[in-house]
């Protein structure tokens, strides 16, 4: 077996790259495990991996916070917090050999979204290298701290284009102590209206997923809660190994829906926005509040229908990505982003254009 | 620490802002004379005082538009103020600059209870959103105790959070969209009614920045179901050891509790005589533990709580019986900052924040720095989140005794810091953390936050001089980064 390379080292080699590469002005990809590829605009550069920077650095479970180096394959990761009973509460989405510096460059999220909260309101600090490789910290191992601007849920979905993260320090929470999983039959109209009705009436429902007349809702907490709230909502009970499958299966976009020859838009819009009217077949999660669309209607179109609901539309997957990954911004907001992109990486080295062409 | 008497204003900009502004802000929405910009010269930290040139307070976004072009045009700075409840000196005045006070924004411009959701006006007060939304059964979940008082804008740029937030999130994890103005006056539509927008996290960026890179005009925020009720757990210790060892195993009982605080017990004697709460007065430390939700989940978890509190070795515990009785546990924790003020001429209110484990060590550490320094110190906090809230008693008329108390409340931050935590929670650095900063941050981490700011604000015209300080006065304290510093604290993480 190989001998792992000391940890300093192998941090003062991406210094060494990085530097090399803002004095020569070419850009490097960054690359953890590799699984997101598919996301964003295309990747480009040399690419700088920092799967061998990996390992947990510290966790104490009654603190309820993780650090743990950027290369950890978030499966590693989240198996040592289900041996302590905790979990990464935003259910981040793996596609592959995920590490935990991508999960949290890419900022994607999973089904307990809605209710839990996304990746970067469990971030609360991260170490990172600029695009000049200085080594730079921010935030902490606490739950609570506003010493700063907040440097390190700014990383979240970034998409590695303000650093290179070398370490994170996240919040993680208790498993529930019960789950369920109800069935109901409903058209989206109906499976919209219930979801937004349940969610104003304090179940504790974790998460939730409409596809082609079938809602599914998922129930976790307190036992006497999860049983309260199943003979509330009525439907019909799924059992616990099928839902389990099922649920990994919404997470990963492993089930049917998702193998289509379509673009995949994934929409963040208002929860309570009536199906969109464009052709293709749609799945609803987060309460309401995402819909992914299998289409190949028009761009301006999809992107039009988003806004209007109040939200956002992305090229989730697809082979022509021609039209622009990610939703364009405001001019105002454009600049800001540009000016912030120059201060941490004034060379424009760090994953160029995979967020926006002129980021 | 107050700095000596600050320059003058420049009457001939002063002349100017008056004139520009005066061209469409009525008289009423513009204050010059002294008298009348006085009750602006400080926030709640009220030992830091400066009067402004001039206060403008707008009653539209449009006037806030044009108030901030005519700043910009002039290079007039602009301090924002909310209702003015801050902390740390966020919301002090600049000599030579205006206070934009946000206070006449208080519309509360939409709620959708179908989507949970209401759009607001920043100068909304916090606790006004709960009572709007209470008609459909909800609510907005961060409750800073100042919270009648405190506006939604106030509350974004501090990321304010409160008794309830180790369930229910700070302000970041609470708000969806902001409607913000830089100073050139251009309009920043952040964040969306989804729960995500495209581009850099922007929200979660502005969440906290005191000012320093935009002003708010509107606040669109998540509303929850109100829990149907709520139990709180009130278990005594005979030493704040095992009240902070019973913090940790409710915790590793796989339990979030809806607030989980402590008070010493310099704090349950200073609040009892008030509130008559029954608290055990011999106890070294209290705990507040709460469940709320529906009644069969409340009762499994206040169960749960109770065996574990109990295996913890509390000498004593109560299940609030009632509303009544849940309340009055709760009225010493509410009343603690009125009795320091009652028992002490003055008080100063420190925010750390620590790890849970380094709870013993730093309450040891602040009662050995309490005789050191011959001040007394009340310890309240938010036990479940490790943010301290130690209130050091001082009287500001005794020669030396705010200076003493000031170098008392910097070893606590020191002491913060050391243990891997940071020097401010929730109130924000402020005027008053500015040493603190450069504690906690190397020069690299600081140019960063300056290299944000200038992001938004190139001329350095929103609230200058506060929350980030320069890298020259940093090196003028010299040497006291205490933060990442391996060789210095070799047994701590990296940050
Ligand atoms: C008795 C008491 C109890 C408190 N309890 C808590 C608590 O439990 N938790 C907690 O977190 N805090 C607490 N605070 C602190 C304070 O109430 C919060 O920081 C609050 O969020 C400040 O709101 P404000 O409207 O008073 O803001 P101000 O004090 O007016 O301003 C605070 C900062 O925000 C900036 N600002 C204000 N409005 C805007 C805007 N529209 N756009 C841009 N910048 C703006 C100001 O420039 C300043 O830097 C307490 C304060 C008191 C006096």
């Amino acid at each position: 077996m190989q001998r792992a390379q000391p940890l300093s080292e192998i941090v003062d080699q991406l210094v060494q790259r990085i530097s090399a590469a803002a004095a020569q002005g070419t850009p490097l990809c960054i690359r953890g495990g590799g699984s997101k590829g598919f996301y964003g605009e295309q990747p480009r550069g040399a690419v700088l991996a920092t799967g061998a920077y990996r390992g947990i650095i510290d966790y104490a479970p009654s603190e309820l916070v993780v650090t743990a180096r950027a290369g950890t394959p978030l499966a590693e990761l989240e198996a040592v917090l289900a041996n302590e009973g905790q979990m990464l509460a935003f259910e981040p989405p793996h596609f592959g050999p995920a590490t935990l510096g991508g999960c949290v460059a890419a900022g994607l999220s999973g089904p307990r979204r809605a209710n839990a909260g996304a990746v970067r309101d469990f971030v609360l600090g991260v170490r990172l290298l600029d695009g000049m490789g200085n080594d730079l910290s921010f935030g902490g191992q606490v739950m609570k701290n506003v010493a700063g601007f907040d440097v390190s849920r700014l990383m979240a979905g970034a998409l590695g284009t303000l650093g290179v993260l070398l370490e994170v320090s996240l919040k993680v929470l208790p498993l529930p102590k019960a789950q369920a999983t109800l069935r109901f039959e409903l058209s989206a109209a109906d499976a919209i209206e219930s979801m937004n009705r349940w969610a104003g009436a304090a179940h504790p429902i974790s998460a939730t997923r409409w596809n082609d007349g079938e809602l599914l809702a998922r129930l976790s907490g307190a036992g006497a809660a999860v049983e309260a709230a199943a003979r509330a909502l009525g439907g019909e009970r799924v059992d616990e190994q099928h839902a389990a499958a099922s649920w990994l299966a919404v997470r990963e976009h492993s089930e049917p829906y998702f193998e289509t020859q379509f673009p995949l838009w994934r929409l963040s819009v208002k929860s309570t926005s009536a199906m969109p009217d464009v052709p293709g077949a749609q799945l609803i999660e987060w309460g309401g509040a995402l819909r992914w669309l299998a289409t190949d209607a028009d761009t301006h179109r999809v992107r039009a229908i988003a806004s209007t609901c109040g939200g956002h539309a992305t090229l989730f997957r697809a082979s022509d990505k021609a039209a622009g990954v990610f939703a364009p911004l405001s001019p105002a907001l454009m600049a800001i982003h540009r000016k912030l992109k120059r201060s941490l990486d004034p060379k424009g080295i760090l994953n160029p254009g995979r967020m926006y062409p002129d980021l | 620490m107050p700095t000596s008497a600050a320059p003058a204003p420049d009457p001939a900009l002063k002349a100017k802002l008056i004139g520009a502004l005066s061209a469409f802000l009525p008289a009423s929405a513009l204050l010059h004379e002294r008298e009348d910009v006085q009750p602006y010269e400080c926030d709640a930290l009220s030992a830091y005082r400066q009067l402004p040139m001039a206060v403008a307070l707008p009653a539209t976004e449009a006037e806030v538009q044009r108030i901030l072009t005519t700043c910009d045009a002039l290079r007039v700075p602009v301090v924002a103020r909310g209702a003015g409840t801050g902390l740390s000196g966020g919301a002090l005045p600049h000599y030579n600059g205006l206070v934009l006070s946000l206070a006449r924004l208080t519309r509360i411009l939409d709620i959708d209870p179908a989507a949970r959701s209401a759009r607001l006006q920043t100068g909304v007060r916090n606790q006004a959103i709960s009572d709007a939304a209470a008609p459909f059964g909800l609510y907005y979940a961060p409750d800073p105790s100042s919270q009648i008082a405190c506006s939604i804008g106030g509350n974004v740029a501090e990321n304010a959070g409160g008794m309830h937030c180790l369930k229910y999130g700070l302000t970041v994890h609470n708000i969806l969209k902001l409607r913000a103005y830089t100073i050139e006056g251009e309009l920043l539509e952040i964040g969306g009614d989804g729960l995500d927008a495209a581009g850099y996290d922007l929200l979660a960026l502005l969440t906290g920045s005191e000012g320093l890179l935009a002003v708010i005009t509107e606040v669109t925020v998540r509303l929850l179901p109100r829990p149907t009720r709520a139990q709180c757990i009130l278990a005594a210790f005979n030493d704040v050891v095992a009240a902070g060892a019973a913090v940790a195993n409710i915790i590793s009982a796989g339990i979030i509790p809806a607030a989980l605080e402590m008070m010493d017990r310099m704090t349950t004697r200073a609040v009892e005589p008030f509130v008559k709460a029954g608290y055990p007065l011999d106890a070294a430390a209290i705990l507040l533990c709460e469940a709320d939700g529906n009644d069969a989940e409340i009762v499994e978890q206040i169960e749960l709580m109770k065996r574990v509190i109990e295996c913890s070795g509390a000498t004593e515990v109560r299940v609030s019986a009632s509303e009544a009785e849940r309340l009055r546990f709760w009225a010493g924790r509410k009343a603690a900052f009125p009795a320091a003020g009652r028992i002490s001429p003055d008080y100063y209110c420190m925010d750390g924040t620590i790890p849970k484990k380094a709870l013993p060590e730093v309450l040891n550490a602040i009662a050995q720095l309490s005789e050191k320094y011959g001040l007394a110190c009340m310890n309240v906090f938010h036990a479940g989140d490790g943010n301290l809230h130690p209130l050091i008693l001082y009287d500001a008329n005794r020669p030396g005794e705010l200076a003493k108390t000031e170098q008392f409340g910097a070893e606590i931050l020191r002491l913060s810091i050391a243990v891997g935590g940071t020097i401010t929670g929730e109130h924000g650095v402020g005027v008053e953390k500015l040493d603190g900063m450069c504690m906690q941050f190397g020069p690299l981490e600081l140019q960063t936050f300056l290299a944000i700011k200038a992001a938004f604000d190139e001329h350095a015209l929103l609230n200058p001089g506060k929350a980030v300080p320069t890298l020259h006065r940093c090196a003028e304290l010299g040497g006291m980064h205490v933060h990442g510093g391996a060789e210095k604290f070799p047994g701590l993480a990296r940050f």
